[in-house]
């Protein structure tokens, strides 16, 4: 019998992590209730106004001449324009948009490209940097040799050029920016989440790079030495990553995750922010929930300080 | 008389519950992240996961396209452990595919799918706990799974179950009236108009009583839906809170 036990316990002597489940806290309103007084928000079935002088907008509908919510969300009114944009989409792509997606089909003269909206965009031959940087007519040849730019299952960086009359996008890659990703790390969360800016490619400076797709993808990849401009944005580098680079990779992916739970908005300073404020614990501990908390809180707070 | 004695003279059912009166409903929204959508409900003893993907572009047959709307595809199922006798199949028995086959019907008469032409919306119901009420706990917890993939609806599907035993009208019942070979009616309403989405009667009944068995789920969907609206409006307050500040 004790012989028994002690093998046993050999075998459990290696470190986990067990938790038992715990009360989900109420996230307090009354502490928030000033951010939500200027907000309407409605239901499904809510009627916003009986009053026929407004304008219908997305996730509203008629019914029975009474403005009526189709989505849970909050009301935004444009003028006449009545909207209410709800808390958690798919992506509505917009002329301009950075987005980072997946190529799921090889078709006659275009990809089609998985972006998290809501039909599958397209990627035309015609509008891609052909390898070599040279503009010329594309022919039968190039269609033939789509494979060897991008296959099934190959992740793309690519900007909206247009938005088809059934909601589907249009995408180009027609700058060095853009163009196949190579070795990195993808992220998805909600496109909710990411802010509008100017830029969506940062150069961080802990030594990474990352694409913030308006479609809620993020890419993190370590900062490339040069550009090889002849590539035409298809070259992918195989080099090892070192180590160093992987850790704060892995340390910027657990933070993004901390902040999308915490449903704090993405870009360059917020990410920044929560990468240093989460230096005092490991990589793996971001993922638990009370130290993901704590992570939150300061660059909550950081972000509040620098906002003054 | 062979059976359980459904109503008391008293008034009062198996479970010490007054006729019309429902089970606790608890339920959360958005209990997944992978998910577009996804919810959680409780019934009195019944509980039911709703997950919500889409829309997206239609996968597997191409020929499921529809250049007007988007398909809905609806899959039930109960885990094996969900019922006292463990079952085998946990979906793709006749049983569950008509279960499917309701939710479809009943997610196509409240979404808005001409909005989506070209799209799929899938709706995924799992039962982790049976007693009874299954199809209205599957619909109750899908509707809030696609308010939260943030997919338009007419309104909120409700649904409920109800009974008749001795001249009374039943609602809610539980596995042991369901299962007692009584009339059962499932009905989901969409409460603000009181328009059915869908109804389903088991078994034999008066023509004389249907329109106070219906009425009497109509009140439960209803009360259904004020559960329903309180878990919504409160998700909505905390997720807005949190991004507001």
């Amino acid at each position: 019998m004790t012989s028994n036990k002690s093998a046993v316990w050999k075998t459990v002597s290696m470190a986990a992590d067990m938790r038992l489940p715990t009360i989900r806290k109420q996230v307090s309103l009354s502490a928030s209730l000033s951010a939500l007084d200027g907000k309407d928000l409605v239901v499904p079935g809510d009627v916003i106004t009986s009053d026929t002088g407004f304008m219908r907008g997305h996730g509203t509908y008629m019914d029975e001449e009474k403005l009526t919510a189709s989505v849970a969300g909050e009301v935004e009114r444009v003028n006449k324009l009545i909207c209410v944009r709800p808390l958690k989409t798919r992506f509505n792509g917009e002329v301009g948009d950075v987005v980072v997606g997946r190529v799921t089909e090889v078709q006659q003269k275009r990809w089609k490209v998985e972006t998290n909206s809501r039909l599958d965009s397209v990627l035309l031959l015609s509008s891609v940097n052909l390898p070599g940087g040279e503009l010329r007519r594309r022919s039968a040849e190039d269609e033939l040799a789509m494979r060897d730019y991008l296959l099934e299952g190959d992740l793309i960086s690519a900007e909206v050029q247009s938005v088809f009359s059934d909601g589907a996008l249009s995408l180009h890659t027609r700058s060095l920016k853009y163009g196949k990703l190579g070795q990195g790390v993808l992220i998805q969360l909600s496109p909710s989440l990411i802010k509008r800016q100017k830029t969506h490619f940062h150069n961080l400076p802990c030594g990474t790079s990352i694409i913030l797709g308006n479609n809620g993808f993020v890419w993190l990849y370590p900062t490339p030495g040069h550009q090889d401009e002849e590539a035409g944005g298809y070259y992918t580098s195989l080099e090892p990553v070192s180590l160093s680079d992987r850790e704060v990779i892995s340390r910027l992916r657990n933070c993004l995750l901390a902040l999308s739970a915490h449903k704090v908005m993405l870009y360059d300073t917020s990410v920044l922010y929560c990468y240093e404020s989460s230096m005092p614990h490991q990589i793996k501990d971001i993922l638990k929930p009370e130290v993901m908390e704590e992570v939150v809180m300061v660059t909550r707070q950081k972000l509040m300080e620098q906002e003054g | 008389m062979a059976g359980l004695e459904l109503l008391s003279d008293q008034g009062y059912r198996l479970d010490g519950r007054k006729a019309t009166e429902l089970r606790k409903v608890q339920a959360r929204m958005g209990v997944f992240a992978q998910a577009d959508g996804s919810a959680y409900i409780e019934q009195g003893n019944t509980k039911a996961l709703a997950v919500v993907y889409g829309p997206h572009e239609v996968r597997g047959s191409r020929s499921r396209t529809l250049n007007d709307r988007a398909v809905i595809n609806c899959q039930y199922s109960m885990a094996t452990f969900s019922t006292s006798e463990r079952k085998r199949r946990p979906h793709g028995d006749r049983k569950s595919t008509e279960m499917s086959l309701h939710l479809k019907q009943t997610f196509e008469a409240a979404v808005l799918t001409n909005l989506y032409p070209r799209s799929q919306i899938d709706i995924y119901v799992k039962i982790l706990q049976s007693d009874g009420g299954n199809y209205s706990a599957g619909v109750n917890a899908a509707t809030l799974a696609v308010i939260d993939a943030g997919i338009p609806l007419r309104d909120y599907v409700c649904a409920c179950t109800a009974g008749f035993v001795d001249e009374t009208p039943l609602t809610d019942l539980c596995h042991a009236e369901e299962s007692g070979g009584g009339t059962s009616l499932a009905m989901a309403l969409l409460p603000r108009g009181g328009h059915i989405a869908l109804l389903q009667m088991d078994a034999r009944l008066h023509q004389d009583h249907l329109e106070t068995l219906m009425e009497a789920a109509m009140t439960a969907c209803k009360s259904i839906s004020k559960v329903l609206d309180q878990v919504v409006r409160q998700h909505l307050q905390e997720v807005s809170a949190l991004t507001g500040e």
